[in-house]
């Protein structure tokens, strides 16, 4: 999973943003987009997942079938159309059917997000029949060695079969790979591959630096030279093959001179319920301090949408200081990640440091300079592993985490 | 481009694509893999009329029966078509 492949990129091409600069709670904002992340349990490692650090912690006490079948029907009534069914791996969970069965009749046009570990025949026909609509499988690379690196795991020949299966039942196949250091390189190859699996759609997510991606930064931030000539060789492709494949290239934001306007603007369009219940506006939202975020154990929908201090504290822009206060820009980004803001500057509030415009900009100069030291770029990955993150959830281990705010 | 509209053409909504009323939005839309749209008014009413038997001239005539007040909504019918196909929502039967 991707920061990228559900904050802020293909569907925000879509859907309109509404009511910018106006909280939701005047304006009747709705949640176009519920995402379940269902669970954070995962047979891959990898380097580069957006999950929290501290993940382990929230997997001893997920929400039942119940709760979830709940869920569905209070978000629909808010307004959600699309479901997105993520993790963790998903299909780690049993009960996936009857989320897929209820979503359908709810009237939910639903995607199954997945590394494709634990799909199987019985389960994609049971999928078919309950009436999913479509399934995204995450691809690494065109070489099972970076495949098998990456991921930590050796998957590399199961997601060919898994893309195949897919195909076989009539879904669209709709392909996401995220892009680092290790993959940039085989852009063209990466596109004639999905190509050559009948794919329908694929987005090209670059890294973005949150959780166990921020942890690795430095050895996963590609160059500037490459993401241009990543960018190239898409467009090209792009041109080859017309309408028969959609291709996203969802840019990095750390080399662009404005930030992105992060899930397409603070309790807009986004509602994300976790593993354990919380109800978020972002999925990175609990790096962030002195909020509580509702729990749907505790709180409905209705409430954590439309009145919780949560999802009201960064709507519209009255929330903002300088320089984005008086920005005559400021509409077009929000001011950009609020936890990106946080994690890398100590303020929630401050101006997202991806922004030439922001005090703190040259942090983002500095992670890019950071990234190309030897010795920095040769320190281990640390993959995404329950070890790993009991390690951190306990506070046993620190490294390479000290220098961000709010880490795990 | 091969987007030109004929009257005898048949077109029915894009495989992988489904079109529904959304109460909550009080209005249709097209839902797809990783977007949507939201279709206003008229919009709405051309792609609902496709159901892979009609031809661009029965939707036509269907809508001015439907609309008899509003002139001249033929030229906006086939701009609809056009649009859709563009964007790939609708397919050629």
């Amino acid at each position: 999973m991707s920061q990228n492949s559900l904050g802020e990129s293909a569907v925000q091409k879509a859907v309109q943003s509404q009511n910018n600069g106006v909280a939701a709670n005047a304006t009747q904002t709705q949640p176009l987009w519920l995402l379940a992340e269902i669970t954070y349990r995962c047979p891959l490692h990898c380097a580069f997942c957006y999950n929290p650090t501290d993940y382990d912690k929230h997997t001893h006490n997920e929400l039942n079938t119940e709760q979830w079948i709940q869920v569905l029907r209070d978000a629909r009534k808010l307004g959600a159309i699309q479901l997105g069914i993520s993790g963790g791996e998903p299909l780690l969970r049993d009960d996936i059917e009857d989320i897929v069965i209820e979503a359908k009749k709810l009237g939910y046009y639903s995607n199954l997000i997945t590394s494709g570990v634990g799909l199987t025949e019985k389960r994609i026909q049971a999928f078919k029949d309950g009436g999913l609509d479509h399934i995204q499988l995450s691809m690494h690379d065109i070489t099972e060695e970076i495949n098998n690196f990456i991921t930590n795991t050796k998957t590399f020949e199961l997601k060919k079969k898994v893309a195949a299966m897919i195909k076989n039942h009539g879904y669209p196949m709709v392909l996401n790979v995220v892009i680092h250091r290790y993959n940039i390189g085989h852009m063209k190859e990466i596109l004639e591959m999905a190509e050559a699996l009948g794919a329908d759609y694929i987005e090209l997510a670059n890294t973005q630096y949150y959780g166990w991606s921020l942890v690795n930064r430095n050895q996963l931030m590609p160059l500037k030279e490459q993401i241009d000539e990543a960018e190239r060789i898409t467009n090209e492709f792009r041109q080859k093959v017309g309408n028969k494949m959609k291709i996203f290239f969802v840019v990095p934001d750390y080399f662009n001179n404005r930030p992105k306007k992060c899930m397409n603007g603070w309790g807009e369009v986004f509602m994300i319920v976790t593993a354990n219940g919380d109800v978020l506006p972002c999925h990175s939202a609990r790096v962030l301090p002195n909020m509580v975020f509702p729990n749907v154990r505790d709180s409905g929908l209705e409430y954590s949408w439309k009145d919780s201090p949560a999802f009201n504290k960064y709507r519209g822009d009255s929330w903002m200081k300088g320089p984005c206060v008086t920005c005559p820009e400021k509409a077009n980004d929000l001011a950009g990640c609020r936890c990106q803001a946080f994690l890398l500057t100590g303020d929630a509030e401050s101006a997202d440091p991806v922004c030439s415009l922001s005090p703190n900009h040259y942090l983002i100069e500095k992670a890019i300079e950071d990234s190309k030291n030897p010795v920095l770029a040769s320190q281990p990955i640390i993959f995404r592993t329950d070890k790993n993150s009991k390690k951190y959830a306990s506070g046993e281990s620190t490294e390479r985490i000290e220098e961000f705010h709010a880490l795990p | 481009m091969e987007n030109k509209i004929q009257h005898s053409d048949v077109y029915a909504i894009a495989h992988h694509h489904r079109f529904q009323w959304e109460e909550a939005q009080q209005s249709y839309v097209i839902l797809f893999p990783e977007g949507m749209v939201k279709l206003h008014g008229g919009a709405g009413e051309v792609i609902k009329r496709l159901d892979a038997k009609a031809t661009v001239a029965d939707v036509v005539a269907d809508l001015k029966a439907t609309f008899p007040d509003a002139e001249g909504i033929e030229a906006d019918i086939i701009g609809m078509f056009e649009l859709a196909l563009e964007k790939g929502w609708i397919r050629k039967i």
